[in-house]
């Protein structure tokens, strides 16, 4: 594919565990606890007044509440696995997601990762006000291409994301693009490079078919580069098609993990399908 | 929807389902970890390996300063022409204000020029400070999707006002111009002095940034601490008339006041009647000392709360 980084000799080698059957650990999660301390939360009343009585008093606002949202979950992911993740609404699966990229600090327990796992979520909005063209190029040397890669790439990042398809929209603002449009372009970003962890928080669910054969083709190819793949997806059948085993969790606590065809038969028991 | 689970899921590259007993199986997590190289996620990297990091980024910075201030005025109908417009009318006002109505310029030379140059080199740490405020607040969208060093935000924001007041500065000198200044060889000490204060805001800017990204009040609170620094500044008065007969302490302070320090040294370099008898003692020190301190220290207190920004 076009926006592929072109393979370096250590990393055409077929991944270590096809070569000697070994599993090598690239996401290690130990007993991880996850408490959000949530501001603005509750009725609480918000007059001045009570503010200031607050103050005065040293009492903690009722306003900021803690929430217990992930408890006590362990697994290990290897080199070349494509992980789905299940559950409810509020299951905790981003959450676990955004802990193992490292934007938020587990209350306990440890998580060990090779690297710098990239997490592409839904609201991982970049510049609203500016181009898509714009937020191509500083997409991609924030993520440390250089100024020679991002232009190599360009054209194959636009294409893949498929903006172009109905006229000139690179050009314009992406506060002027569909959700679905903005969705696009920001997988395409972020797929343009090799990831040793990629996690993707349901960012697939806004494209339209052709653009998710598209990432599911690009999902594979990553995989194959050696990396591991995380999916939170609602939809059972792109997990299937993209994933080989499957992490199930309900009210923050691991409920099943293993191979997908198992645990989506018992996830759709669950859930009355 | 496709249902053709069977043959599209078993990729290539699938390790086998039932895990292999192998030689892992009694480690604890941690000796795992520790065997295959595996790192705490969300560590924060020591100083020098942030540093090499940052300056990796250094093409990201430059692009995002760039794009950003082309996309300031994109919703006014004049454009790029309010980086012009906007000092240009700052200073009408204050004029209107100090020149005109209340008469402070008594005494001073050439106080339109006086004037402008306090009020654009104060503007200059201003929106330093309030752009550093916002630095990680309103950059939350591209902190939690990608992975760079995190000080890239305000350092390129504060390139961003470097490069607004070089706009100011074009400006500043076509009214020094036209004020009868006549160009010098004096006119390049402009160059260490707008250095200098570079350096100072940046490093006030990474302060501000990491106390805003906690304090989230910290953005109304703003405005009026830095009003009442800019009335202590020297901007519209001249701070060695007005303290001719104040206490020595209170000299002191009001000079070694880093605006006072930058706007003076800017106004020594253009104007021909602010001599060097006027500029406080140590003037050069004091500029190069601020912005060493203010530099250094801000950078390595933003760099201590790296793995915090964006969380919550």
């Amino acid at each position: 594919m076009a926006v592929a980084e072109q393979h370096t000799p250590q990393d055409s080698v077929l991944p270590p565990a096809a070569r000697t059957g070994t599993r090598v650990p690239t996401v290690i999660v130990d007993d991880v606890h996850i408490v959000y301390t949530v501001h603005g939360a509750g009725t609480g009343k918000g007059s001045a007044t009570a503010a200031l009585a607050r103050l005065v008093m040293r009492k903690s606002s009722p306003n900021v509440r803690r929430v217990h949202a992930v408890r006590g979950v362990t697994f290990t992911a290897y080199r070349g696995e494509a992980i789905g993740i299940i559950g409810s609404n509020g299951s905790g699966k981003s959450t676990i997601l955004r802990a193992i990229a490292g934007l938020l600090p587990p209350e306990s327990g440890k998580i060990y990762t090779d690297g710098q796992p990239s997490l592409l979520g839904v609201n991982a909005a970049l510049m609203n006000d500016l181009t898509g063209e714009r937020n191509v190029i500083l997409g991609g040397l924030a993520m440390g291409m250089s100024q020679e890669e991002v232009r190599q790439r360009y054209q194959g990042i636009v294409e893949f994301s498929g903006i172009n398809e109905k006229g000139d929209f690179i050009s314009l603002p992406m506060r002027t693009y569909s959700s679905g449009m903005a969705a696009r372009l920001r997988f395409s970003i972020a797929a343009a490079k090799n990831h040793d962890v990629l996690m993707i928080d349901e960012a697939l669910a806004t494209g339209d078919r052709a653009f998710q054969k598209r990432s599911e083709n690009r999902i594979k190819e990553l995989r194959k580069e050696a990396g591991t793949v995380f999916l939170v997806s609602h939809n059972n059948n792109s997990i299937r098609d993209t994933c080989d085993r499957v992490v199930w969790l309900e009210k923050g606590e691991l409920l099943m993990d293993g191979p997908t065809d198992e645990v989506i038969k018992a996830y759709e028991k669950h859930t009355g399908k | 929807m496709s249902t053709v689970s069977e043959t599209t899921h078993n990729g290539a590259v699938a390790v086998g389902a039932p895990p292999a007993p192998s030689a892992d199986d009694g480690l604890s997590p941690a000796q795992l970890a520790a065997k295959y190289g595996l790192s705490v996620s969300g560590a924060r990297p020591g100083l020098s390996e942030y540093t090499r990091q940052l300056w990796g980024r250094r093409h990201f910075i430059n692009e995002f300063a760039k794009a950003r201030t082309q996309a300031q005025y994109t919703q006014a109908r004049l454009g790029q022409l309010w980086q012009v417009m906007t000092p240009l009318l700052n200073a009408a006002v204050y004029y209107l204000i100090f020149g005109l109505l209340i008469g402070t310029s008594k005494g001073i030379d050439n106080f339109i020029a006086f004037l402008v140059t306090g009020v654009f080199i104060f503007t200059f740490t201003q929106s330093s400070v309030l752009a550093g405020v916002r630095a990680v607040a309103g950059n939350l969208g591209l902190i939690r999707a990608l992975h760079f060093p995190r000080a890239s935000m305000p350092i390129a924001l504060t390139l961003m006002q470097l490069q607004q007041l070089l706009m100011s500065m074009f400006v500043l000198i076509a009214i020094v111009l036209m004020t009868g200044e006549v160009p010098n060889a004096a006119w390049l000490l402009l160059i260490p002095a707008l250095l200098t204060q570079w350096v100072f805001n940046t490093g006030l800017a990474l302060i501000m940034a990491r106390l805003g990204s906690k304090m989230t009040d910290l953005a109304q609170l703003m405005p009026f601490i830095l009003r009442t620094w800019m009335y202590m500044s020297g901007v519209m008065y001249s701070i060695d008339k007005l303290t001719a007969t104040a206490p020595h302490y209170v000299r002191i302070l009001l000079d070694t006041n880093p605006a006072a320090v930058y706007i003076d040294l800017v106004r020594f370099a253009l104007i021909d009647s602010v001599t060097s008898s006027q500029l406080p003692p140590h003037v050069w020190a004091s500029a190069v000392g601020w912005a060493v301190v203010v530099g250094v220290g801000g950078y390595v207190y933003f760099w201590k709360a790296e793995e915090q920004y964006g969380r919550g």
